[in-house]
């Protein structure tokens, strides 16, 4: 099965940075009430404006290996990055999640995110690998307000 | 004698009649469709039927006097004693309604309008207040939960509910003490949606009757798997969708004892339902046209009536024994892979037509996945019953349900589909 590719079955047994940590501008919890699926991801920053710099992502995830496997690639790709850089690469992610498998993904922008590409044939599956992701941007615009 | 499971030949003839059963799915897979307890697959009579209807006599029903207008409301009300003869009632008895969902909803929001003086009642049965309570079980398909927080948020009055066992049967020992005088309504389900469990509904109905309050079934996974008498019952309403059925989708039943149906103050309101109108207000209908406003559902009613014959001309007590042949079969062989932890009682008797399990270590959502990828299609998430998954400690579990067409075949697909789970996810328990 190509959607489970060996990349995304060891995020999602050893997920990076997972659990949730103090200081933090924000947090955010999203759910996915089809399956139950949680996940609660925090966000602390430094700085201001595009510039500010993402100190780091923590999240605590219930949910399938999709789900899991999509907030450790959010930890390690965004985590230390500028906040415009995580919101292009989420920008990204979800361009190609939703593009029904017309968008393999760029590595250079995504990192390990291109391995969910086999996600968007699945519909069903896309808010699982989306979840995280949602709830950073969340997290994020909270963060940012909160610094203003 | 007790009646026996379909042979292969009377199952490749019945499922001749089903034609989305030849497909493929998922590159070349033949179908294995293990999700009747969602909604079930048509059979072409159901579908003609319907055609027929439209092709020949449709019409708005009750509304006009030319011979369509006719024709359509014989049809309509011929579907009617169909369908309340399936469950033991008279026709006047059977309200049509959109799908379960909305007949349940139609007695929890017929309680808010009796408190605040509703119009279409009589007395004061139908009322909450502070003070009131409402009891459900907490293994209720949210259809049956739902609209009974909200009747309670609405008036003041108080939920409660019954509590489920670690094997997912009810735990009925502080019963006592949650069905008292103040109870006014006992919610519950014949057959579990996702444990399957067969609930005693004479018992819980005659407890219910000793307090004064009203029993309220949904007979959902029930009335479409096996012999289902509403006097044998002894309940007070019954709601179950068509969809489940073998019948169309957009129409659901809601049974109840005619004097309730009576006193019961009105839900949906607009044509069809009234007896006259002024400007300033209206009076109703007599049962069952109060309860069902709008242009009547009736080539959907032709076809669940047609869903009916179908399941009688099979025999609802054999299609019970074929059920329980699978179950027995399913729940052997998931007996025989330690890595799954089967929900539900473990006593085929009290069970139906549902398996609910979980894989150690996988995600449902991943097992559904990894069945699918064989064409065995499946459940997965919390089958509108989070509650209860809570409770039984499972995130989200994965669901086989039958019908009469399932094969013991497709039983065993399910099976060997599942042997891979645990090799993709490098889950495998040393032996
Ligand atoms: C036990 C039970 N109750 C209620 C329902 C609701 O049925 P519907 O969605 O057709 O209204 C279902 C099916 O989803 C069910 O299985």
């Amino acid at each position: 099965m190509d959607l489970y590719q060996e990349l995304i079955l060891e995020h999602s047994k050893r997920p990076v940075n997972h659990g949730l940590r103090e200081p933090f501008d924000a947090e955010s919890h999203h759910v996915n009430p089809t399956c139950g699926d949680e996940v609660t991801v925090r966000v602390h920053l430094s700085g201001a404006g595009d510039d500010a710099v993402v100190e780091d992502v923590s999240y605590d995830s219930m949910g399938c290996s999709i789900s899991v496997a999509s907030a450790s690639i959010l930890a390690e790709e965004v985590t230390g990055g500028t906040v415009a850089h995580a919101r292009e690469t989420y920008e990204a992610m979800r361009a190609m999640l939703t593009s029904k498998g017309e968008d393999p993904g760029d590595e250079e922008q995504i990192g390990d995110g291109v391995a969910l590409a086999g996600v968007a044939k699945y519909p069903a599956r896309v808010k699982c690998a989306l979840l995280s992701w949602s709830a950073f941007t969340d997290a994020l615009y909270q963060a940012e307000g909160a610094k203003q | 004698m007790t009646a026996a499971p379909f042979t292969d030949e009377e199952l490749a003839r019945l499922r001749a009649d089903f034609p989305i059963l030849s497909r493929t799915v998922r590159g070349g897979h033949p179908l294995v469709y293990l999700d009747s307890g969602a909604t079930s697959h048509k059979p072409v009579q159901v579908l003609d039927a319907e055609r027929r209807f439209y092709e020949h006599t449709n019409a708005a029903v009750h509304r006009g006097a030319h011979q369509l207008s006719e024709e359509g409301t014989d049809a309509y009300e011929a579907a009617r004693e169909t369908i309340a003869r399936f469950i033991g009632a008279s026709a006047g008895e059977v309200v049509f309604t959109r799908n379960a969902t909305e007949a349940l909803n139609l007695v929890a929001y017929a309680f808010t309008n009796g408190t605040h003086g509703g119009g279409g009642g009589r007395g004061d049965r139908f009322s909450l207040r502070p003070g009131d309570e409402v009891l459900v079980t907490e293994m209720e398909h949210h259809a049956n939960l739902i609209p009974w927080q909200e009747a309670c948020r609405r008036t003041g009055a108080t939920l409660r509910w019954v509590p489920v066992t670690e094997d997912g049967r009810l735990d009925l020992t502080d019963l006592d003490e949650l069905l008292t005088e103040r109870t006014k309504v006992f919610a519950f389900t014949h057959v579990s949606n996702v444990l399957g469990t067969v609930n005693p509904v004479r018992e819980l109905a005659e407890r219910a009757h000793a307090v004064g309050a009203l029993a309220v079934l949904d007979a959902c996974q029930s009335v479409p798997h096996l012999p289902v008498d509403v006097a044998d019952l002894g309940v007070d309403f019954l709601a179950f969708s068509g969809h489940k059925m073998f019948g169309p989708l957009g129409i659901g039943v809601l049974w109840g004892r005619a004097e309730l149906l009576d006193e019961m103050p009105v839900f949906l309101t607009g044509g069809s339902m009234i007896e006259t109108v002024t400007m300033e207000g209206a009076t109703y209908a007599p049962v069952p046209q109060k309860f069902e406003a709008g242009v009547p559902v009736a080539a959907q009613a032709v076809g669940l009536a047609a869903a009916c014959d179908h399941l009688t001309a099979l025999g609802l007590d054999r299609v019970h024994a074929h059920e329980q042949m699978l179950t027995e079969r399913l729940l052997r062989g998931l007996a025989e892979r330690p890595w799954v932890r089967v929900l539900g009682p473990a006593d085929l008797r009290e069970r139906g037509g549902a398996v609910a399990f979980v894989v150690d270590g996988v995600h449902a959502h991943d097992v559904g996945q990894v069945l699918d990828d064989r064409g065995v299609e499946v459940r997965v998430g919390h089958h509108c019953a989070w509650p209860l998954h809570r409770k039984l400690r499972a995130a989200a579990s994965t669901r086989a349900s039958f019908a009469a067409y399932t094969t013991p075949g497709e039983v065993d697909a399910l099976l060997e589909a599942l042997d891979r789970v645990p090799a993709i996810f490098g889950t495998e328990v040393p032996v």
